[in-house]
């Protein structure tokens, strides 16, 4: 190979060596010469662990598949090594790919519901990888192997547990059964593909906990994909960014996060919101170009603020800035001078409320399914122009309260009272100048367009239903609810389809903003979104807050967002709310327990690494 | 109804195919979903081969009574003759040309076909999706009255509404109709509570849209496409049951020609002339096929198998 594979790895004495060596790896779409990732180059050491980051569309799970030698229809290997302990992936024959996948070689999925087959017990499914692999040779073995990796993954490994079926377990057990069918037969290179994105961040700690420590035990090299930042930061030794199908910047995790030297990496560092600065988010605009439709030069270029002409014209090479050091840029320099320090958070300017006192009050709410009971005598004031976030873990009943709040679940006792009059359960039963003040935005931007309509048609549903303009008013209401939110008016003769996820978030802001509401909830609005798309919304939301006088209920599960966008903050647990305080209180001065430690498992950005302290290069890097 | 609406858009979508690239319009208005859908089918060279096929059927069944010469209730030689340069595929057991009532018999078939699976599709669609709007009385009613009509054969069912109102052909129709009620109900009700459960449902309820005009406005244009599969797989079964019924003497009443009673008519001769069998079965097995292609195809298309050999090609 004439391709020089870069090692990220500093070569502390001669005892590491790597069990995964990636060169020159291209994958293509289909026979059409397009490449979906290329010039994928990267070694991981034993018992270290390597994140793959990168947004959506950026190529990142597509790299973690074709390191078990497997591509996705449409997709083809069609270049490069992949070198598992020496051997080649890629020159093997299916039979002996299947030999080493699994064994040597394993995979631990984003979804662990639909990874574990439902019908099988877990000490069978867990059985089944190692008899697939005939480890041990006798049944006899197998079976104490099979123990042994339970009390690894922290599983209990009793009769009663390998009894039951996945559905019957946490979705932090279900992820523990599988990285323990990953880790079962010992294997050199373990692939997880974001093992922690659905679980609660209590759950995410400890889990990513246990998968740190089984990489050093079992001295397995682990690339750890993730659109996560913060999650990386914390596991991973070395980190490598992916942008647009390419590898742009590579190095010590502490280093390439810490001080970024990549334009895109310093981006999604300011896009990052952080627990314990309440500063400014800011967002990468535009979209990342798609396979197929990429340009000759960097990638990045066209959302790059430091982009020359040269960007445009030649895709620059990842270049070893130092040993262990890699970044494609040509503008490094002007990158280490800028200024790194974002805007601190500006309190809102208050308008005059249009009225003393709160605009939304509950009292003893009670709401529920049946006999069950979800919220237990909630009780909040939101002041009007006010952000209140509702924090919680899944389950905790946040979406319940809006939806309740918003009279889409009727099943409730107690008061709600909005600008002074008591609001009825079921919405369909509330004046229309009610249902036109109080506006919902729906977590999943993919859910809440329906894709048989046009964006105009979507937008104008509201403000046919809920106001009486006339068809030309109407028309010029739609493009300027498409212009408050940055859109193009243009964008009216669209398909949801045809918009990112991103676009997509704003549009359904649109819609609710088009109607004038004074009270918007807001359902988890970003979690569906990268961090990038996640800042530019974030930050749109404020500034529409402040303009408009807008007074927000915000419920996430996320307590770093909450920090760039709320004022006030209720933490709910198991539908009790538990704390209640203004954001900086809340964040910094935690009374109960529950707060304490959502605070404390919430991933954030290590940007010390003790390992590297005599590196001298992470000069003046901003602590969290 | 839906059924109406699907097949008039396949046509304007080829259409529009060919037109597009000379019209450099500013902003293209996307065609509607189904348009989309039966360009994607008519890419497998099954929807092509099946349309092919449908069309042929059809242009027989719909040109063949005026052409057909000598008259199909005319004597036109001796029973049961062999073909001959008169009589290209022989005679009938009254000695009438084959292929004159061959021509002239089919497209009663045809529209009973098409009209049957029409009601029998829009009265199955609404009523599918009102029993998927709410989980409870309404839903349980109508989906228990439809597992009733399904408890019923078919063509028992059929022959009990004839057996006391008398063989008539709208009868028929209806009775055809009737028992594809509950099979459409069942399935617009699993796909459409799918499409109900959405978060788009749940925004035009909460501020306030009528039930109805979600149904019709947000839930329907979600579902379009496999109410059209439901609808190409009920033409075909109402082709067959027709010309079981009609096969059995229920349906269009002799001397009139008819690809059912043909083949009744003609058993007895099968050995001597085979083609009053032949000619008929043929017909219907050439149209039933041809339907089930274009089914198959636009079914494909739905689910998204057509997209993945694109990406791949």
């Amino acid at each position: 190979m004439q391709l020089a594979s870069p090692s990220p790895d500093i070569a502390k004495g001669g005892t590491s060596h790597a069990n995964l060596e990636v060169s020159g790896l291209r994958v293509d779409l289909g026979a059409s010469g397009r490449d979906i990732v290329a010039e994928i180059s990267l070694t991981v050491q034993a018992g270290q662990a390597l994140g793959l980051v990168g947004e959506s569309g950026s190529g990142k799970t597509t790299v973690a598949l074709a390191l078990l030698g497997f591509a996705r229809p449409g997709a083809r290997i069609v270049d490069g090594q992949v070198l598992v302990a020496g051997r080649d992936l890629l020159t093997m024959s299916p039979p002996e790919l299947r030999e080493l996948r699994g064994s040597r070689v394993s995979y631990v999925p984003q979804d662990p519901v639909s990874a574990l087959n439902p019908s099988l017990r877990i000490g069978e499914q867990i059985l089944e990888v190692l008899e697939e692999h005939d480890y041990g040779g006798s049944h006899a073995a197998r079976r104490e192997r099979m123990d042994a990796v339970l009390s690894d993954v922290k599983l209990p490994g009793n009769r009663a547990f390998l009894r039951r079926f996945p559905h019957q377990l946490s979705g932090g057990q279900q992820q523990r059964v599988g990285l323990a069918m990953a880790f079962a037969c010992v294997p050199k290179v373990i692939v997880m593909d974001e093992p922690t994105t659905g679980l609660d961040v209590t759950t995410q700690a400890h889990i990513l906990e246990t998968v740190r420590q089984l990489g050093r035990e079992y001295a397995a090299s682990t690339v750890y994909v993730s659109h996560d930042l913060a999650v990386v930061s914390e596991i991973a030794d070395h980190v490598a960014v992916m942008y647009a199908g390419r590898i742009i910047d590579m190095g010590r995790a502490a280093d390439v996060l810490g001080a970024p030297e990549h334009p895109y990496t310093l981006a999604l560092r300011q896009a990052l919101p952080e627990l314990k600065t309440r500063r400014v988010v800011n967002g990468i605009p535009g979209v990342p170009p798609l396979p197929g439709h990429r340009p000759a030069g960097c990638g990045f270029a066209s959302r790059c603020r430091f982009a020359a002409s040269e960007c445009r014209s030649e895709m620059p090479p990842l270049a070893e800035l130092r040993p262990g050091r890699f970044v494609r840029c040509v503008r490094v320099n002007a990158v280490r001078q800028s200024d790194v320090e974002p805007a601190q958070l500006d309190e809102p300017s208050l308008r005059p409320p249009s009225q003393p006192g709160a605009i939304l009050a509950l009292r003893n709410v009670r709401a529920g399914f049946g006999d069950t009971e979800i919220l237990h005598d909630i009780n909040l004031d939101l002041m009007p122009g006010k952000c209140l976030a509702l924090v919680g873990e899944s389950g905790s009943g946040k979406t319940t309260l809006a939806k309740t709040i918003a009279g889409m679940h009727a099943e409730r006792t107690g008061s709600i009272v909005f600008r002074g009059a008591e609001l009825e359960a079921d919405s369909r039963k509330r004046p229309v100048e009610t249902r036109r003040l109080i506006q919902y935005i729906f977590q999943n931007p993919f859910a809440s367009l329906s894709p048989r309509r046009t964006i105009g048609s979507i937008i104008a549903q509201p403000l046919k239903l809920l106001t009486d303009l006339s068809r030309a008013e109407l028309d010029e209401h739609v493009s300027r609810s498409l212009e408050r939110v940055s859109l193009r008016p243009e964008l009216v003769a669209r398909y949801p389809d045809e918009l990112s996820g991103g676009e997509r978030q704003r549009v359904a802001i649109a819609r609710a903003l088009a109607v004038e509401p004074e009270l918007l909830l807001c359902d988890e609005v970003t979690s569906a979104l990268d961090v990038s798309v996640q800042a530019l919304v974030l930050k749109m939301l404020r500034e529409l807050q402040r303009e408009l006088g807008l007074s927000l209920l915000f419920t996430t599960h996320n307590l770093p967002v909450v920090a760039t966008i709320a004022d006030e903050v209720i933490v709910l647990q198991d539908g009790y709310a538990v704390e209640h305080g203004p954001v900086s209180q809340v964040l910094h001065a935690p009374t109960h327990p529950y707060t304490r430690a959502l605070i404390a498992d919430s991933p954030h950005l290590v940007v010390t690494d003790e390992v590297a302290a005599g590196g001298g290069e992470t000069g003046g890097v901003p602590h969290p | 109804m839906t059924g109406t609406v699907g097949m008039r858009n396949v046509a304007d979508g080829s259409e529009a195919l060919a037109v597009a690239p000379a019209l450099p319009r500013v902003r293209r208005r996307r065609p509607p979903e189904v348009v989309v859908v039966a360009r994607r089918a008519l890419r497998l060279t099954k929807t092509k081969i099946g349309l092919g096929i449908v069309v042929f059927v059809v242009g027989f069944a719909v040109v063949g009574p005026f052409v057909a010469s000598p008259p199909p209730k005319s004597i036109a030689g001796a029973p049961f003759s062999t073909a001959s340069a008169v009589n290209w595929l022989g005679t009938d057991a009254l000695g009438r040309s084959v292929l004159s009532r061959l021509l002239a018999g089919g497209w009663v078939i045809l529209l009973c076909g098409v009209i049957a699976a029409l009601i029998g599709v829009g009265v199955g669609a609404a009523l599918g999706l009102m029993a998927s709007w709410r989980f409870g009385l309404r839903d349980e009613f109508i989906m228990r009255s439809l597992d009733v009509i399904l408890s019923f054969p078919p063509l028992i069912l059929g022959l009990l509404l004839v057996s006391v109102v008398g063989p008539k052909l709208w009868l028929i129709v209806l009775a055809v109709a009737l028992w594809h009620v509950p099979g459409t109900g069942r399935v617009v009700r699993s796909v459409a509570l799918e499409v109900r459960r959405r978060d788009f449902v749940q925004m035009a309820e909460a501020i306030g849209v009528p039930t109805w005009r979600i149904m019709g406005g947000e839930i329907l244009p979600n579902i379009t496409s496999q109410v059209l599969v439901e609808f190409g797989l009920r033409l075909t079964w109402s082709i067959g049951l027709i010309a079981s019924l009609s096969f059995l003497g229920f349906g269009r009443q002799p001397p009139a020609p008819d690809w059912g009673y043909m083949i009744y008519e003609n058993l007895v001769g099968l050995s001597v002339n085979p083609w009053g069998v032949i000619g008929p079965v043929i017909m219907i097995a050439l149209l039933t096929v041809g339907i089930n292609f274009i089914t198959d195809g636009i079914q494909r298309s739905v689910i998204g198998i057509v997209r993945e050999s694109d990406a791949a090609g």
